[in-house]
């Protein structure tokens, strides 16, 4: 690690002023990600400004048939959360599997989905409930949030507050694990509410997407009769030594149609 | 039976510090003016070294001193050795290019020690580090096993022409070929044995005091073995004489092989601290432990067997290429040659075996021994040709096995390949495991997984291997630069409690009760009362360490021994004490009593008596304090048969193994419940292998399973319960009847995963790791056969 200047805060606006004094700020939410990549020295930000202390980032709600979830909750916290199991158990059985206890007891939502490394679960869910991103400036939605590997549409003083899921009619995550990382190889988020399936993918291409192709053979219902006869693009699959971008297209199909069936 | 003794498992007296967080491992020790090495590594596979930097580094803040290899070379430093020599085809002596413990010239592979960086802190030598420039002129690099000593390969060391280390046939290649000639059938198959990362939990750390006033250098090590360390450093490397080094293995986090070896990074910590005159810390991390600890394995080999028209087998044939890295680590030349060869008849008795291994050099990381060593890779390979004989005959697997084992009544039995196996029952292994496993129930499972859409798979591996390394005079022979008896002392205290000295060394094994429980047994001391103390050279007499499941096959039977001689003697005190004669003494629990009287004394009054001799027997020392040395006649043979049940999703490959059940001829068990332990983490790590952990450069010389992240190591939810047996034997060779248990696991797994994966899948073979992308396109074409 090399120096840099911790700064505690305890409001959204504190954190957004401390960011614009910073030369090369980073926000840390729960370090999973930001501490590690500083470790290894590959991250040397200037200040790093907690959000931990940040009490109005944290907790889960329901309002206006949608899940409320601040960007400070941690993953442990999602998975435990009765709201959750209620409203979107497809959401807190994901967020029960991301990592080990003790990442899922410091990494949070917000942190998930602004790092969007594009193996991580949240995005696929995300996108495929149709959730808004809530931030300290304005309301971005699912779609335009993601936008490339490790790239979202946040700007540099831009703070997620919240995320807003409208609850499904049904909806169930499918994960491939990377053997050794345990993130997703493939991830596959099949979600259906108010009469519309969609479809989040993670892990396979370099930005978690809608899978538009697979909600076309899915054609609004959840049957998954038609997914074999998907052609995927192949070249745009990522392709590791854990799974070439073949493979890749195929899990991406195998894991849709087992998403649909859990949905059943 | 002593309740604390032979055959009881007592609970690990050692774990109480471990539980309560007192284990005192080397980075838990710091002493008082103590600086913090950072080694700067070469970010290439391969390349010149044309200048080196360090002004900057020096001008840094904390930099105490920044060395490089001129500064070793300066002082006649190292180089660092191979301790055993193989001959090649030609005559000559392995190809051994220099290794210098800090590169003079140039660098070999990604992690190659270019310097160190000695600071006041550990973050300042860090940040030092990174100032050091040093100007490359990189080359091209050879990276691949079975293409490293093609025509037109960049060459790696001169010494070592088409970077091959040696050529090294053995057995009877002109009988082997007339049989292969005269078979009903021959057997065919092409395999890898996949490049493994050791990891050790704790990764390697040295301390180095130099103490100016009595000229002494005081080294903590992450090591398997203090005294061969301590050897190595003095008679090869120059670091210091032996009386002038003292060379600790504290608490040391697991080694499974990778921790046997004198590494770079300790001779220079050792010297380094005498140079600057303070006390010299490094603790590596895990990157470092993945670039720079040996590594294991690494085999690309073709296995023939001749068979008769029972399927018999008449003759085996094997070539083998074997990649040991980028120089030669401290005993990676016997890996692949007398490991490896000297264990290719299995528990067959197939009469001709000839092997042709070449080893060869790479820009990839030293290869050496990794739990088991050697004969993983010969199990592997005679364990997966078997079942490809069974297939190719329309022989059950099982059937095939019971065809060719070695009869009970030929043990001791001679095999065509040096090694004289001590006893064994490999039928009733078999048959144990077999019920166990319900071998005969398996195609009702099958069926009902096909029912679930999973393909079932089951498969077997009846392994032997050479453990309780070693007979001094038979590795003496074969080229090992060291004696491989062991060392024990065992000393009573006037109070009557016991302090057993070994020259094994526990990191992870539970010598410290297993030895306990041995001289409980023997001595009839209450176990509480006796301490096992290893690992300080300072306090053990000498040691050779603890590798090739050797502790207590040699170290353990050197304690029986020293407790032997305190038997003998005690019956002199007490015939003295109990005016008897010596020869109407007796010695039982604890106790030495007169025969056909009830006149007795127990040990601690004898051992009070040694040490306050009031009065006491003419020509007897005073004292009671024994120590003995073993060097065994032979090796140890624990064998087994394993068997593993897998479930394959076809539709993603992925390999679930259902059920494990394993039979183990392990001997005589100390203590049943650490021999379990030992049995479940070989398995894992058997398993890991199979499945899981593939070490892999790119074409550059990177490591790209340089993290956890992408180096996948087996966990809790990769594996069943396991269901564990035994189907002893007794081993005439060992005193105390035991075989040692450490590796067997790692050895039986691989082939036995491997084997129920091909049948599930109805295909050959499948190479390691059998990932869930490897698994799902041989499905996929298996199906394509099919259809
Ligand atoms: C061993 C391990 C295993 C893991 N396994 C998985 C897995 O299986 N699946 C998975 O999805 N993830 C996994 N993760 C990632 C983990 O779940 C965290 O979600 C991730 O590390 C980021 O969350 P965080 O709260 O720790 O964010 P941090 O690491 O603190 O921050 C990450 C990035 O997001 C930015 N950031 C954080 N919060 C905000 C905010 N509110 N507004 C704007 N920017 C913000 C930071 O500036 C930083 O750039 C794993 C991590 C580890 C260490």
């Amino acid at each position: 690690m090399y120096e840099f200047n911790y700064r505690k805060v305890a409001s959204v606006a504190a954190a957004t002023e401390a960011m614009q004094q910073a030369e090369d700020g980073k926000f840390m939410a729960g370090g999973q990600t930001m501490l590690p990549t500083m470790k290894h020295r590959l991250a040397s930000p200037s200040d790093l400004i907690d959000l931990g202390g940040v009490a109005e980032l944290t907790g889960i709600s329901v309002e206006n048939e949608n899940l409320i979830v601040g960007a400070m909750t941690t993953h442990a916290a999602v998975a435990a959360s009765a709201e959750v199991q209620q409203a979107i158990p497809a959401l807190a059985r994901l967020a029960g599997n991301i990592g080990d206890p003790a990442v899922r007891n410091r990494g949070t939502l917000g942190g998930s989905i602004a790092n969007h490394d594009p193996a991580a679960d949240y995005p696929a869910a995300v996108i495929a409930l149709g959730a808004t991103v809530q931030t300290s400036k304005r309301a971005i939605s699912a779609e335009e949030f993601f936008t490339g590997m490790f790239e979202t549409a946040l700007e540099d003083d831009e703070i997620v507050t919240s995320v807003s899921f409208p609850l499904p009619e049904a909806a169930a995550y499918m994960k491939f694990e990377n053997p050794a990382s345990r993130y997703a190889i493939v991830g596959v988020f099949v979600a259906k509410t108010g009469g519309e399936v969609r479809v989040g993918v993670t892990g396979a291409t370099a930005c978690a997407h809608r899978g538009l192709r697979l909600e076309a053979a899915l054609g609004g219902e959840l049957d998954a009769g038609g997914i074999d006869a998907v052609e995927l693009p192949v070249e745009q699959m990522n392709s590791d030594i854990h799974a070439s971008a073949e493979y890749r297209a195929h899990l991406v199909k195998v894991m849709t149609k087992r998403a649909v069936e859990a949905c059943q | 039976m002593n309740e604390n003794g032979i055959g009881a498992s007592v609970r690990r007296k050692e774990d109480q510090r471990f539980l309560i967080g007192k284990g005192n491992y080397t980075d838990d020790i710091n002493v008082a003016g103590q600086t913090h090495a950072v080694f700067v590594r070469s970010p290439h596979a391969h390349a010149e070294i044309k200048g080196i930097d360090c002004s900057d580094a020096l001008a840094a803040p904390g930099v105490v001193a920044v060395l490089t290899g001129d500064d070793l070379a300066a002082d006649g430093i190292g180089p660092l050795i191979c301790g055993v020599t193989v001959t090649s085809d030609d005559g000559e002596p392995h190809r051994a290019p220099a290794h210098p413990a800090l590169a003079q010239g140039k660098v070999n592979y990604v992690g190659d020690h270019v310097a160190i960086v000695i600071a006041e802190t550990r973050a300042q030598a860090r940040d030092a580090a990174e100032l050091v420039d040093v100007d490359y002129n990189v080359l091209p690099a050879v990276v691949d096993t079975s293409s490293a000593a093609d025509s037109g390969q960049p060459q790696i060391h001169e010494v070592a022409p088409d970077n091959v280390c040696y050529n090294w046939p053995f057995g009877d290649k002109d009988g082997v070929e007339a049989a292969f000639a005269g078979a009903h059938k021959v057997s065919k198959l092409d395999l890898v044995n996949n490049r493994m990362v050791t990891n050790p939990m704790e990764p390697r750390a040295a301390l180095g005091e130099y103490n100016p006033g009595t000229d002494e250098i005081t080294l903590h090590l992450t090591t398997q073995n203090p005294h061969v360390h301590r050897l190595v450093l003095s008679a090869f490397n120059q670091l210091a004489p032996e009386h002038k080094l003292r060379v600790v293995g504290p608490d040391v986090g697991g080694g499974f092989g990778a921790k046997i070896f004198v590494y770079a990074e300790e001779l220079v910590v050792g010297w380094a601290c005498r140079k600057i005159k303070r006390p010299v810390k490094w603790n590596g991390d895990r990157s470092e432990a993945f670039l720079a600890d040996a590594h294991g394995r690494d085999h690309v080999s073709t296995a023939e067997m001749a068979m008769d028209e029972n399927g018999k087998f008449l003759a085996m044939r094997v070539q083998t290429q074997a990649n040991l890295g980028a120089y030669l680590s401290t005993f990676s030349t016997m890996v692949p040659s007398y490991l490896y060869a000297f264990l290719l008849a299995g528990q067959y008795s197939t009469p001709l075996i000839y092997s042709e291994v070449k080893a060869v050099f790479t820009n990839t990381a030293p290869v050496d021994a990794c739990r088991g060593a050697g004969r993983p890779e010969a199990t592997y390979l005679v364990e997966r040709l078997v079942d490809i004989c069974a297939a190719d005959m329309g022989l059950d697997p099982a059937e095939i096995r019971r065809r060719n084992f070695i009869p009970v009544d030929a043990f001791p039995y001679q095999t065509p390949v040096v090694q004289c196996y001590d006893s064994g029952d490999y039928p009733a292994a078999l048959d144990k495991a077999m019920e166990l496993a319900d071998y005969s129930g398996f195609s009702a499972r099958a069926e009902e997984a096909k029912s679930r859409g999973k393909l079932r798979g089951i498969g077997l591996s009846s392994y032997v291997e050479a453990c309780g390394i070693a007979p001094s005079a038979a590795v003496g022979q074969l080229g090992a630069g060291v004696g491989l008896w062991e060392s024990a002392q065992v000393r009573f205290n006037p109070t009557g409690n016991v302090q057993v000295f070994t020259g094994t060394h526990s990191h992870g094994q539970g010598h410290e009760t297993t030895f306990a429980q041995l001289v409980c047994d023997q001595l009839g001391v209450p176990i509480e009362n006796i301490e096992v103390i290893h690992g300080d050279t300072a306090k053990t007499q000498f040691g050779m360490g603890t590798y090739g499941s050797r502790s207590l096959a040699v170290g353990g039977v050197a304690i029986a021994r020293a407790c032997d001689k305190l038997i003998a003697k005690g019956k002199k005190i007490a015939a003295h004490a109990l005016e008897a004669a010596e020869g109407d003494i007796e010695f039982a629990d604890g106790n030495f009593s007169v025969a056909g009287t009830d006149k007795a004394m127990n040990i601690a009054e004898v051992a009070f008596t040694a040490y306050v001799p009031h009065s006491y027997p003419e020509g007897v020392e005073p004292g009671f304090d024994e120590n003995a040395f073993f060097d065994p006649t032979n090796f140890s043979f624990p064998a087994g048969t394993h068997i593993c049940e897998v479930e394959v999703d076809p539709d993603t490959g992925v390999v679930e193994v259902v059920k494990y059940s394993a039979v183990d001829d392990f001997g005589k068990l100390i203590n049943p419940m650490i021999v379990e332990g030992q049995v479940h983490g070989g398995i894992a790590h058997g398993v890991g292998q199979a499945l899981l952990e593939g070490c892999s450069y790119d074409s550059e010389g990177q490591l790209i399973t340089a993290s956890y992240m992408d180096y996948a190591m087996p966990r809790a939810d990769n594996l069943p319960c396991f269901d564990i047996d035994y189907a002893p034997t007794n081993p005439p060779d060992n005193p105390l009847g035991v075989k040692g248990c450490g590796e067997a696991g790692a050895i039986g797994a691989p082939p036995a995963v491997i084997n129920a994966i091909s049948n599930a899948l109805g295909v050959r073979h499948i190479d390691m790791p059998a990932t869930p992308e490897t698994v799902w396109r041989a499905a996929q074409q298996a199906a394509a056969v099919s259809s």
